[in-house]
C-alpha cells in the first residue's frame, strides 16, 4: 500500500489509498482578511434583517422572503460565484462556501439563499449559451429575480430520471410545450425563473429548459405544511402544455440529467457548509444558555454531563468543518489546473467539482449528521425550553432534519460513494486492487509491533487513519470479491462501507488540519484542537470497528470470517486514553469564550 | 473622520503584568462603533447627498489596525490615512490627528462621541482645541448647509440645536446615522483605495497609567414589595445610600 508516498495534488477518491501531506490542504483558520470581511458582512446581515424575522419568516409573510433575498443581492451576496461579466463578483469557491457557512444559520432564509445561488442559478451558468446567460444570470445575481429547480416528481424522487413530465414541440416549430407535475420546488411561491426538467418526446434522458413565471401553462399549487423550514416556500408546479420558446432549451437536449447530478455534486458540499454553519450558530446557543441556566445553586455548563454534550457538537463541527475545507480546495485546485491546460473555466469548474464527487457525498451525509446531533443535544441542554416554542431550539430542531432528506437522501449519498469508489476502481483511475491486495497478505503475516517510527506529536493518529484506510480496503476487498455484481443489491453492506470511508475522510481531514494549524500556530495554543482530534478520531475507530464487523458478519464465515475479523481488530486498534478529561478542556474553552470558538 | 479600534463588545478582559495592561490574547478588534455606526455613515452620507467631497478616515495604531482601517474604507470612505503610533492616551491620539491634519485642512472633523475601550470621549474635543477648530459634542443629527452646520445635541433633560460655522469637530452618537453592512463592491475596492501610512513627530503623553481593577462583582439583587415603600426608602436612605 502506498500510504508513505504525500503529493500535493491527491485525486478525488484517493485519499483512501494514499497520504496527504498536510501543508496541501486548506484549513479556514487560514482565510484573509477580505474573506473573513465577507464573512462578517453576512453575519450581521443575517443578525440585522434574517434572526430578529423568524417567526415573520416561518409565517410566510407575503413579499418577506422575496424582499430579504432581494436584500441579501443589494449586498452582493447573491452573485459571489458568479463571473464579473455576468453581474458577479467571480469569487474563488472557498469563499462561496465561506458565504454558504455564514448564511447557514439563517433557518429557512438559508434554505431560500442555497436554492437560489446552487440550483437556481448554475444551471444556467453553467450549461446556458452565452444569449441565455446575458439575459438571466444578471438579475438572478442581483437578486432581481428568483430562482427555482423542477426536478422531483411525485413519482420520481431519488429515481430522478424516471420522471413523468414531457415535452413536444408545437406546430410551428417554436416552442416545447411542456406537461407535468413537479413537487417539493424550493423557491417556487416567489421564483421568477424556473429551470425544468422533462423528456422531449420519448427520450430516454431528461432534457432541460429555462422556464420563466409567465409562461402560459405554469401554475402553482398553495404551500406545503412542512415538520421545518416553514419558511421556505415549497410548493407544486404544475405545467399544462406550458409555452417554452425552444431557445429556452438549456445545453442540449438529453443532456438534463448530466445536468442535475452535477449540480447536485456542488450542492451536496455546500449543504455541508451551510448544515456546519448552523451547527455553529447552534453551539453558540447552546452554551450561552448552559451558562446563564443555574440548578441547584449553579450554572448548568459546570456539570459534566452539560460539558460532554457541549465538547461532543464542537468535536463533530470542528471534524466535519475540516472535511469541507479540504474538498472545496481539492475541487478549486482541479478547476485551476483544467483551466490552465485550456480548458473553458465552467467546463472545467463542473469537471473538477465532479473530480471529488465521493468527497462531495461524504460530506453531505456528515455534516447533516453532525447538525442533527448537534440540534438534538441542543434541545437536551436547553431542558423543558429545548422543548418549548418560544426558545430557538425548537425550529432549529425541526429545520435541521431536511438535510438528511434533500440533495440526495443520506442512504442515497452513502451508496453513491461506495458506487463511485468501486466505478473508479474498475474503469482504472483509481487504483484499489493493488493496496487491497497487499492488506489481504498483510492478513497473513505477523503484524508488526515495533514500527520504529518516531513518536512525533502526531505519529498515533498517522498510524491509526494508515489502519482506517487498511480496514476498509481489506473489508471492500471482501465484499467484492464474495458478494461480486450481487454487492449493488446488499444495501446493508454498502451502508457499512460509506460509514467506513466517511469516518476515514473525516479523520484524516481533521488529522490534517489539527496538524496544519500546530504548524501555524505552535502546540501551546492548539491544545483544545489536539484534544478535539484525539477524541474524534478515538471514536471513529470504535464506528468503523463496528460497521466494519457487521459487513464482514454478512459475507464471510468460518476461517475467512475469523481473519478478517482479526485483521478488523488489528486496522482499528487505537490506544486509550483519558477521553473525559479530553472532552472537559474542550467544553471550558468553549464556556469560557461563551460560544463556539474553535 | 477619526476612527479607533477596540475589542469587540463581547471580550472577557483579562489583566496581565501585574494588573498594568490588558491582555490582547483571543481579542477580536472592531471599529469603536460610535465611530462606525454614526460619525462614519453620516460622512458617507453627507458626501452621497452633495454636500461634502471625499470622506477620509484617520485612525492612530501600528500595522495590526488595517483591518478595522480598510473596512471603513470598505463601507466607502476614500482614503485613509494611518498614524503609525501607539497612543497611550486621549492627548497623544489628538496630537497625531491634529498634526496630520493642519497639513490637508480639513472643514468638518467627524468622530464617535467616545471609544469603548477607555470610555474617554475626550478625543474629539482635545482635537479641536489642538486645531483652534469649534466644537460640538454628543450630536444626534447633523446637516450642513454650504458652510454652516446645523447640529442637534443631547444637553441634560432637553435638545440643543446649534448652528455653527466650518470648520467644525463634532463628536457624533446614536441617532446621527443607521448602521450600515459593507457590501460586495465595497469590500472589493477597499483593496484599491489608498492607504497611507505617515511616522508622526513625538509627543509626550499627559496620563500615565498606573494600574487596571476589574469592576466589583455585582451584588444581589433585593426586591421591595410595591406596597411596602416605606422600606424602599428606609433601604435606598441606610444600605445604597443615596438619599
Amino acid at each position: 500500500m502506498n500510504t508513505t508516498e504525500s503529493v500535493k495534488a491527491i485525486k478525488g477518491g484517493e485519499f483512501l489509498i494514499r497520504e496527504t501531506a498536510a501543508e496541501s490542504i486548506f484549513i479556514p483558520e487560514e482565510w484573509n482578511e477580505e474573506q473573513l470581511m465577507i464573512a462578517e458582512t453576512c453575519t450581521n446581515f443575517l443578525a440585522q434583517n434574517v434572526t430578529p424575522n423568524l417567526n415573520r419568516i416561518d409565517e410566510q409573510e407575503e413579499g418577506l422572503m422575496a424582499h430579504l433575498m432581494e436584500e441579501a443581492g443589494n449586498l452582493g451576496l447573491l452573485g459571489i460565484s458568479v463571473p464579473e461579466e455576468y453581474g458577479g463578483f467571480g469569487k474563488d469557491f472557498k469563499t462561496a462556501m465561506l458565504v454558504t457557512e455564514k448564511l447557514g444559520a439563517g433557518h429557512s432564509f438559508s434554505v431560500a439563499f442555497s436554492a437560489h445561488t446552487g440550483i437556481g442559478t448554475l444551471p444556467i451558468l453553467y450549461y446556458g449559451n452565452d444569449a441565455q446567460k446575458q439575459k438571466y444570470i444578471p438579475k438572478l445575481a442581483s437578486g432581481e429575480w428568483k430562482g427555482a429547480y423542477c426536478l422531483t416528481e411525485p413519482g420520481a424522487g431519488s429515481d430522478a430520471n424516471s420522471g413523468k413530465a414531457r415535452a413536444k414541440l408545437s406546430a410551428d416549430g417554436k416552442h416545447y410545450l411542456i406537461t407535468g407535475q413537479k413537487m417539493w420546488i424550493t423557491n417556487a411561491g416567489f421564483a421568477d425563473i424556473f429551470t425544468v426538467f422533462a423528456k422531449i418526446d420519448n427520450d430516454e434522458n431528461l432534457s432541460a429548459f429555462i422556464v420563466e413565471k409567465d409562461f402560459e401553462g405554469l401554475s402553482l399549487n398553495t404551500e406545503e405544511h412542512k415538520m421545518g423550514i416553514k419558511g421556505s416556500s415549497t410548493r407544486q408546479v404544475f405545467f399544462n402544455d406550458c409555452k417554452v420558446p425552444v431557445e429556452n432549451l438549456l445545453s442540449e437536449r438529453q443532456n438534463g440529467f448530466k445536468i442535475a447530478v452535477n449540480i447536485l455534486n456542488l450542492g451536496r458540499i455546500k449543504l455541508g457548509g451551510g448544515t456546519v454553519g448552523a451547527s455553529k450558530d447552534v453551539i453558540s446557543l447552546a452554551v450561552k444558555y448552559a451558562n446563564e441556566r443555574e440548578q441547584f445553586g449553579r450554572p448548568i455548563s459546570k456539570y459534566g454531563a452539560i460539558r460532554y454534550k457541549l465538547a461532543q457538537q464542537a468535536i463533530r463541527t470542528y471534524a466535519s468543518e475540516a472535511a469541507i475545507y479540504r474538498a472545496s480546495q481539492n475541487m478549486e485546485e482541479a478547476t485551476d489546473m483544467l483551466i490552465e491546460s485550456g480548458m473553458d473555466p465552467i467546463k472545467a469548474k463542473l469537471k473538477g467539482t465532479e473530480q471529488y464527487a465521493i468527497e462531495a457525498a461524504i460530506i453531505k451525509v456528515h455534516a447533516s449528521e453532525t447538525l442533527d446531533y448537534v440540534v438534538d443535544e441542543g434541545v437536551q441542554i436547553y431542558g423543558g425550553m429545548g422543548f418549548s416554542a418560544e426558545a430557538p431550539m425548537d425550529r432549529a430542531y425541526r429545520d435541521s432534519r431536511i438535510n438528511r432528506i434533500f440533495e440526495g437522501t443520506n442512504e442515497i449519498n452513502r451508496m453513491l460513494t461506495v458506487d463511485m469508489m468501486l466505478k473508479r476502481a474498475m474503469k482504472g483511475e483509481l487504483d484499489l486492487m493493488g493496496p487491497a491486495q497487499k492488506v489481504a497478505g498483510e492478513l497473513m503475516s505477523i503484524p508488526d509491533f515495533n514500527a520504529g517510527e518516531e513518536d512525533g506529536l502526531f505519529t498515533k493518529e498517522k498510524k491509526y487513519i494508515a489502519g482506517f484506510k487498511k480496514a476498509v480496503l481489506m473489508v471492500a476487498g471482501g465484499a467484492v470479491q464474495k458478494l461480486m455484481a450481487q454487492l449493488g443489491k446488499e444495501q446493508e453492506v454498502l451502508m457499512n462501507l460509506a460509514d467506513m470511508l466517511i469516518e476515514l475522510y473525516v479523520s484524516e481531514s481533521l488529522q490534517l488540519r489539527v496538524e496544519k494549524l500546530v504548524g501555524i500556530k505552535g502546540e501551546e495554543a492548539c491544545k483544545e484542537q489536539l484534544d478535539i482530534m484525539r477524541v474524534y478520531i478515538n471514536e471513529a475507530a470504535e464506528r468503523i470497528l463496528k460497521s466494519g464487523k457487521e459487513a464482514l458478519n454478512s459475507f464471510a464465515e468460518g476461517d475467512e470470517l475469523r481473519m478478517m475479523l482479526m485483521g478488523l481488530r488489528r486496522f482499528t486498534k487505537t490506544e486509550d486514553f483519558n477521553t473525559t478529561q479530553a472532552r472537559r478542556n474542550i467544553a471550558a474553552k468553549l464556556i469560557a469564550e461563551n460560544k463556539y470558538c474553535f | 473622520m477619526c476612527i479607533s479600534q477596540v475589542p469587540d463588545t463581547s471580550t472577557k478582559i483579562i489583566l496581565k503584568d501585574n494588573n498594568t495592561a490588558i491582555s490582547s490574547d483571543g481579542v477580536t478588534y472592531i471599529i469603536n462603533p460610535y465611530d462606525e455606526w454614526y460619525a462614519l455613515i453620516r460622512a458617507l452620507e453627507l458626501k452621497e447627498i452633495g454636500v461634502a467631497s471625499d470622506v477620509h478616515l484617520i485612525t492612530v495604531g501600528k500595522a495590526d489596525v488595517e483591518p478595522i482601517i480598510r473596512k471603513g474604507l470598505a463601507l466607502g470612505g476614500d482614503e485613509a490615512i494611518r498614524i503609525d503610533a501607539v497612543a497611550s492616551d486621549a492627548y497623544e491620539t489628538a496630537s497625531y490627528i491634529a498634526e496630520y491634519a493642519k497639513t490637508t485642512g480639513y472643514d468638518l472633523i467627524l468622530c464617535g462621541k467616545e471609544s469603548i475601550d477607555y470610555n474617554n470621549g475626550t478625543t474629539g474635543v482635545m482635537l479641536a482645541e489642538l486645531l483652534d477648530m469649534d466644537y460640538i459634542g454628543f450630536a444626534t443629527n447633523i446637516q450642513l448647509d454650504g458652510g454652516v452646520a446645523t447640529v442637534n445635541r443631547e444637553i441634560e433633560g432637553g435638545e440643543e440645536v446649534d448652528t455653527c460655522n466650518l470648520p467644525l469637530v463634532i463628536s457624533c452618537q446614536k441617532g446621527v446615522a443607521e448602521a450600515r453592512i459593507p457590501n460586495m463592491r465595497g469590500i472589493m475596492a477597499a483593496r484599491t483605495r489608498p492607504l497611507k501610512v505617515v511616522t508622526p513627530g513625538a509627543v509626550t503623553p499627559v496620563a500615565t497609567i498606573l494600574s487596571y481593577e476589574m469592576p466589583p462583582a455585582k451584588g444581589g439583587i433585593k426586591l421591595v414589595d410595591p406596597n411596602n415603600m416605606d422600606e424602599l426608602v428606609e433601604l435606598l436612605h441606610s444600605e445604597a445610600k443615596v438619599i
